[in-house]
């Protein structure tokens, strides 16, 4: 046994309403940059949808993930030398356009143009090559709630086994939303893809960074993580990726995705797993077994023995509590209500989904939908959405551990219900679904109340064990001997004059045409 | 001095010293800038087939002039490689991986030139290496006809020559005169390929350094750790 730590997050779909407010804080933190104008560390997309970029969870088209061969796990991509092999031009490389065109308005214009008698308007334009965009052609989430064609989004790899024909029609229409950001995988395949060896997974806490001083811009890691979460800045050369806001986290904070996120959907906090066996836990032949691997790679943050190990392995004694008092840990293991994304992909991610429930209380007051026991909470396999569609997102398609995780979201609305309206606790549903009242209490308070301190459980970072000699530290932050305060630059340089680091552009803002 | 010696005993000094100097206080100082530069996110198309062909192409002719410049002529002869058979070989796969690599670079460099997106993510470098690059590629070929009438008349004596220089380069004693008889056409691709070495490490060429063949050997998981271990 190897215990680590990793810093992980559970996204309750249930409570997600689509704002962006998730991705709008991370773009302007982190993305609002030239060269990646284009990527969203964090996104929200509509399902069913293609996504973005377009179909990135069709393994067919992108080779993306890991994939068993000759009862081995070997990168879907090939083998290394495979790789290296087509690293002159990668052939499951994205094309910008299967993410969108980057663009802005002429914004200049509407207030530089000279009297007219028509309003004038904003043009967009190409962040790219600065020339005209006639008409935009898709975006960061052109699907935005179902827009578009019903034959277009359905599309999406999730609705495979589905009567997509059923659901094209607008009565039997079902929607969700799904945000998405980098997993911190156990077994990233963005690493295992890295031919300069510069992508890591960080020992401490678990998140995956690129050194972007070692990054060669092979783009290998870009096709071959099966999310699309390793985005090519194509000014910088660089691949980039979500940070997991580590500076935010090593201070105790969320994720800036997290803080901000006004649905109170995400949750952030510590795992411990056995880094052991993480190879044995991807290789499980059938595909359907992934999700359970992953439940087994996890350790039991109470367990003496796990406890013992921990401290052997290094895992501070504040780690060890927050691995204790995780909400993570509630989700997936305790209550298992939250799933890790397309297992299928072995990469064992680390962001967890409660799925969504969309009930639809039109049809319940009409007596069209089955309910329970108490008459006005309907079943979970009720749901409008497909417990198919939610399985072949969540469990590698496999339907029962679904339906038990939502016939548990029910029980525990069930339940408060009898309390609240009935005015005497009514447990029948929670039996019928295998919880504890004391369970459904704890439930409720972390996925209806959601409080702060319930939904981030964040020890800092322990900066002190990085340092060689901390007493000679003190005084000095911010001043060396050598360049660490400064950003490189001098204004005679004998290299490139561009691309020293990426800055956004300072040029301003096109004028409006001048009239003659 | 004359411009003879400077070009065919001095430059090739220069252009090394600056080539590995360079080289190092690039990746030493401004390693961020150390990458191939791909813009293949940009445009994929004719990328499979240009890029492919110009590599395979450049890297052949780059390990072709190494071996058959540099090695001692002697060596040769223990190898049973007579002169005649060594010009033929150079000649045939010259002008094979030579026309790879033009097919490839050409298109390339047109891709570079003529796609709105990739030319505007271009920099002035980027545009000027790769058409250096085809002008040397380009003299060398041009140097065949001269190499196959060498070869007809059963004289391998340029040949000879221009390896002899190479080395008196390589070992230190710079024998510029033994280059005064060669065809201009040799003289000419020499001083752009020269060049090629001084212009490295201010390119994009740097990639070169990095050719990731440590991948093969090594673990598909990386973890760092901060602690220091004591």
């Amino acid at each position: 046994m190897k215990v680590r730590a990793q810093f992980a997050l559970v996204f309750n779909l249930d409570k997600c309403i689509g704002c962006h407010t998730c991705s709008v804080t991370c773009k302007n933190v982190w993305t609002n940059r030239k060269g990646v104008e284009y990527a969203w560390f964090n996104n929200v997309e509509s399902k069913p949808g293609v996504g973005y970029p377009k179909q990135w969870e069709n393994q067919e088209v992108w080779n993306g993930g890991w994939e068993m061969k000759d009862g081995k796990i070997q990168l879907k991509s090939g083998s290394k030398l495979e790789r290296l092999l087509n690293i002159f031009a990668n052939p499951d490389m994205p094309e910008i356009d299967d993410y969108y065109e980057p663009f802005t308005f002429d914004y200049a214009h509407l207030q530089k143009t000279p009297l007219l008698e028509a309003t004038p308007t904003a043009r967009p334009r190409s962040l790219i090559d600065g020339t005209r965009m006639e008409k935009i052609t898709w975006g960061p989430n052109w699907e935005d709630d179902l827009a578009g064609e019903a034959d277009k989004r359905m599309v999406d790899v999730n609705m495979a086994k589905i009567d997509k024909e059923m659901y094209a029609q607008f009565e039997n229409t079902f929607h969700m939303y799904l945000p998405r950001m980098c997993n911190h995988c156990l077994n990233p395949s963005c690493v295992a893809a890295c031919p300069s060896g510069s992508i890591y997974k960080r020992e401490e806490d678990g998140i995956v960074l690129v050194d972007q001083d070692k990054c060669r811009g092979w783009r290998m890691c870009i096709s071959s993580c099966p999310y699309k979460k390793v985005y090519y800045n194509w000014e910088s050369g660089k691949a980039e990726k979500c940070i997991g806001c580590y500076p935010r986290v090593e201070s105790g904070m969320p994720t800036i995705c997290s803080e901000s996120c006004v649905g109170r959907i995400r949750y952030n906090g510590i795992m411990l797993y056995d880094a052991d066996k993480i190879e044995a836990m991807a290789s499980k032949e059938n595909e359907q077994d992934l999700y359970q691997a992953q439940l087994d790679i996890f350790l039991d943050p109470n367990d003496p023995e796990v406890i013992k190990q921990a401290r052997l392995d290094g895992v501070p004694e504040d780690w060890i509590i927050a691995a204790q008092k995780s909400p993570i840990y509630k989700m997936a293991i305790d209550w298992k209500i939250a799933f890790p994304m397309h297992p299928e992909f072995r990469t064992l991610p680390m962001v967890w989904y409660v799925p969504p429930l969309s009930p639809v209380q039109s049809q319940i007051d009409q007596g069209n939908l089955p309910v329970g026991p108490d008459g006005a909470i309907p079943r979970g396999d009720t749901m409008r959405l497909p417990v198919q569609y939610l399985a072949n997102l969540l469990t590698a398609g496999k339907e029962a551990p679904i339906r038990s995780a939502l016939n548990r979201l029910i029980a525990m609305r069930s339940y408060q219900r009898s309390i609240h309206v009935e005015g005497k606790a009514d447990t029948r549903a929670l039996e019928a679904a295998g919880i504890t009242e004391e369970q459904a209490m704890e439930m409720y308070r972390y996925l209806a109340i959601a409080n702060y301190e319930d939904r981030f459980v964040i020890p800092t970072g322990h900066a002190e064990v990085s340092l060689e000699d901390f007493y000679s530290f003190q005084g000095q932050n911010g001043f060396t001997f050598g360049n660490d305060s400064s950003a490189g630059i001098s204004a005679n340089s004998l290299f490139p004059e561009r691309r020293k680091q990426t800055v956004d552009s300072l040029q301003e803002a096109p004028s409006a045409d001048e009239r003659p | 001095m004359d411009l003879h010696k400077l070009i065919f005993g001095v430059y090739p000094y220069v252009a090394l010293v600056v080539f590995f100097l360079g080289s190092w206080i690039r990746f030493d100082k401004e390693q961020y800038t150390w990458k191939s530069d791909s813009s293949q996110l940009l445009s994929k198309k004719y990328m499979r087939m240009a890029s492919n062909l110009f590599h395979v192409g450049i890297i052949a002719i780059f390990f072709g002039h190494m071996a058959g410049l540099l090695t001692p002529h002697a060596i040769f002869g223990t190898l049973g490689v007579s002169d005649m058979t060594h010009q033929w070989v150079a000649i045939l796969a010259g002008a094979v991986f030579g026309g790879l690599c033009l097919i490839g670079g050409v298109t390339l460099w047109l891709r570079r030139m003529l796609n709105v997106r990739v030319r505007a993510a271009s920099r002035w470098m980027d545009i000027n290496i790769l058409g250096w690059l085809m002008l040397t590629l380009m003299l060398g070929l041009s140097t065949l006809p001269v190499s196959i009438g060498h070869a007809h008349e059963n004289n391998a004596g340029v040949m000879i020559v221009l390896a002899e220089w190479a080395q008196s380069i390589v070992y230190l004693h710079p024998n510029p005169d033994l280059l005064l008889s060669v065809d201009m056409v040799y003289k000419i691709h020499i001083f752009f390929g020269m060049s090629v070495f001084l212009f490295f490490p201010f390119t994009r060429l740097v990639h070169v350094w990095s050719a990731p063949f440590g991948y093969l050997f090594r673990a598909y998981q990386i973890v760092r750790a901060k602690r220091v271990r004591v």
